[in-house]
């Protein structure tokens, strides 16, 4: 089963480059650090916008800063706060949508609302409302994410779970005299496993975007730490004079989302039911 | 027949819905002794279905359970805590549904589906319970035990299928197996097999049956006792050679009628006129009245009561309960 998967996946090539990529970008974010000879931080204020040298290979920035540098170290806090907090929202939102499709009724409508209530705020501004109460960081950047990521999972998880427990198999485990906890931990959940990946991993994309458009603002991930949204938003006021500054942490932004688009794209095909016997 | 082990008294499941209540099963009464096979027959519709998923209290919203007992050995099923019934679930009473083809989980293999019942009732290690898996694998006559354990259900075919699910239904040797119309999404051939398979592991196990269908082919193979059901109650009971042989509910002359018989040459098969009615419409007094063709003045009016003959037999009809008179 998990061959056949594997082999309409490589299929496809558009997934299979977003996937390299982002194999890639997570061995950066692991070892790239060991990898760098110099100090993220280590400002030389004599040396502030050079442009790309031997020694510099992307330039400098305003405090005199090595770019490169910085983009690799910065691919292990964008990756980390987007894997963290996919992970803590998708996990959240699955509890949620299992309990409310598996049960149903009271308990069901009041989620249900409760998500309707999150989804209608766009998910920057529910970030940025939850930094406004927490402050910023990099902890409470992922708690932001995390959150304005919890609703779209369990609305997802709830459908596939209204469809799931109507199935033979669901109640053929209860007339077998399964347990309610055992039904969803080995029938319910394995089954909508497919719909939480696509969208876990359309979400990391998501969630990139998402911290960097916070550290952009300034909310995110706080100076000096090197992060790609937050590298923009420095490189911005002298966009014109130096946009090497400013073009390697958004060149860094744009792939890895679009590596993962490509990649959710291609597994949404690959994991569709509906060409099984393809 | 002695030693009781189901008695249903007054059954009554109602349908709760937009359009009204739904009596999908009124006043059904019968009961279930050691090593018999009992089965329901009816229409789409007559409420088979629904009595005995009933017993396992498997009814969800909007039906309900209103009324009656369910007696399974001296206790009440529906007076159970939930705890109680799961653990005669799959235990002691299994069920088989008509569709193998969805009651198979897709992302497992056969034989941790198998064993997922054992552990649980059995509380038998992984190990183990993967032993007995394929024992029961063999014991329902498919070639390779072995290596079908491993296999996930899509590699099956529809008979193997609900070979697997008569395996998992039998896995912790229940008392009673409820089969509802086991046969009917396979094609002949394959039901004639699943049919002796389940006629040699009641001799083998001693399992009592209930058997839900339409089919009186599989009645007259498999069944020792019939319960005609029709409009949500009990028509008829008895021994089920003695029905075949002399039918006293003109419903059950009907469905008997209604069959081709091997020795006849007729060019059209007899029908009973018009349809089940809709459960809104029931007609006053006897509900088969709008069709039966003997009807007469009373069953328009009085719905006839459900009476025990000398016999033993038991009848819904105010033909038969008039000539008793």
């Amino acid at each position: 089963m998990n061959n056949v998967i594997f082999k309409r996946l490589l299929k496809r090539k558009s997934s299979v480059i977003g996937g390299i990529i982002i194999i890639i970008f997570v061995l950066v974010a692991i070892i790239g650090p060991w990898l760098t000879t110099q100090d993220p931080l280590a400002q030389n204020l004599l040396n502030t916008y050079e442009s790309p040298s031997s020694e510099h290979w992307f330039g400098t920035d305003n405090l005199g800063r090595d770019t490169f540098t910085r983009v690799v170290h910065g691919a292990r806090i964008t990756m980390t706060v987007s894997f963290v907090s996919v992970l803590a929202g998708t996990i959240a939102g699955m509890i949620l949508g299992v309990i409310s499709g598996y049960y149903g009724g009271f308990i069901d409508t009041v989620l249900m609302r409760a998500t309707d209530i999150l989804l209608a705020f766009p998910g920057l501004l529910l970030a940025i409302a939850v930094i406004a109460v927490l402050g910023g960081g990099i902890v409470n950047t992922m708690i932001a994410i995390a959150f304005f990521s919890t609703p779209y999972i369990a609305r997802i998880v709830r459908g596939v779970v209204l469809s799931i427990k109507e199935l033979e198999y669901v109640q053929a485990s209860i007339v077998a005299g399964c347990s309610d906890f055992s039904i969803i931990i080995n029938h319910i959940i394995p089954n909508s496993m497919s719909q939480v990946i696509v969208n876990t991993t359309l979400n990391l994309g998501v969630a990139i975007l998402t911290s960097s458009a916070l550290s952009f603002l300034g909310l995110g991930v706080q100076p000096p730490d090197p992060e790609w949204g937050a590298m923009l938003s420095q490189a911005r006021v002298v966009m014109r004079s130096q946009p090497i500054a400013a073009l390697i942490p958004g060149f860094a932004i744009t792939l890895v989302v679009l590596s993962f688009s490509m990649l959710g794209d291609g597994l949404r095909d690959a994991l569709d039911p509906r060409l099984k016997n393809t | 027949m002695s030693d009781v082990m189901l008695e249903v008294k007054n059954l009554k499941t109602y349908f709760n819905i937009e359009e009204g209540l739904v009596p999908a099963v009124d006043d059904v009464d019968f009961q279930l002794s050691a090593r018999e096979t009992l089965a329901i027959v009816g229409e789409s519709g007559s409420g088979k279905s629904v009595t005995s998923l009933s017993i396992l209290r498997l009814i969800k919203e909007p039906g309900k359970i209103v009324g009656g007992n369910i007696m399974y050995l001296g206790k009440d099923i529906l007076k159970m805590k939930e705890k109680e019934i799961r653990s005669i679930r799959g235990n002691e009473i299994s069920m088989i549904f008509q569709e193998p083809m969805t009651s198979l989980n897709p992302v497992f293999t056969v034989g941790r589906q198998i064993s997922e019942v054992i552990m649980i009732h059995q509380k038998l290690k992984k190990q183990e319970a993967l032993q007995k898996a394929v024992e029961l694998i063999k014991l329902v006559g498919i070639p390779n035990p072995d290596k079908c354990v491993d296999n996930y259900p899509h590699q099956l075919s529809g008979g193997m299928k609900q070979r697997i699910m008569i395996a998992i239904a039998l896995a912790c040797n229940p008392k009673i197996l409820i089969a509802d119309e086991p046969t009917t999404a396979l094609d002949v051939t394959i039901q004639s097999q699943i049919l002796n398979l389940m006629k040699e592991l009641k001799e083998k196990l001693g399992t009592a049956i209930i058997l839900v269908t339409h089919d009186l082919g599989v009645v007259a193979q498999l069944s020792d006792n019939i319960m005609v059901m029709y409009a949500g109650k009990a028509v008829e009971y008895g021994p089920t050679l003695e029905i075949f042989k002399d039918p006293l509910h003109p419903y059950t002359e009907g469905l008997l009628n209604s069959i081709p018989k091997i020795d006849e040459e007729l060019n059209r098969l007899k029908i009973i006129r018009g349809t089940v009615p809709s459960p809104f419409q029931l007609p006053k007094g006897c509900k088969f009245s709008t069709r039966c063709d003997y009807v007469m003045d009373i069953c328009k009016e009085r719905e006839p009561e459900y009476i025990t003959l000398a016999s033993g037999r038991k009848v819904r009809c105010w033909k038969v309960t008039g000539d008793e008179e």
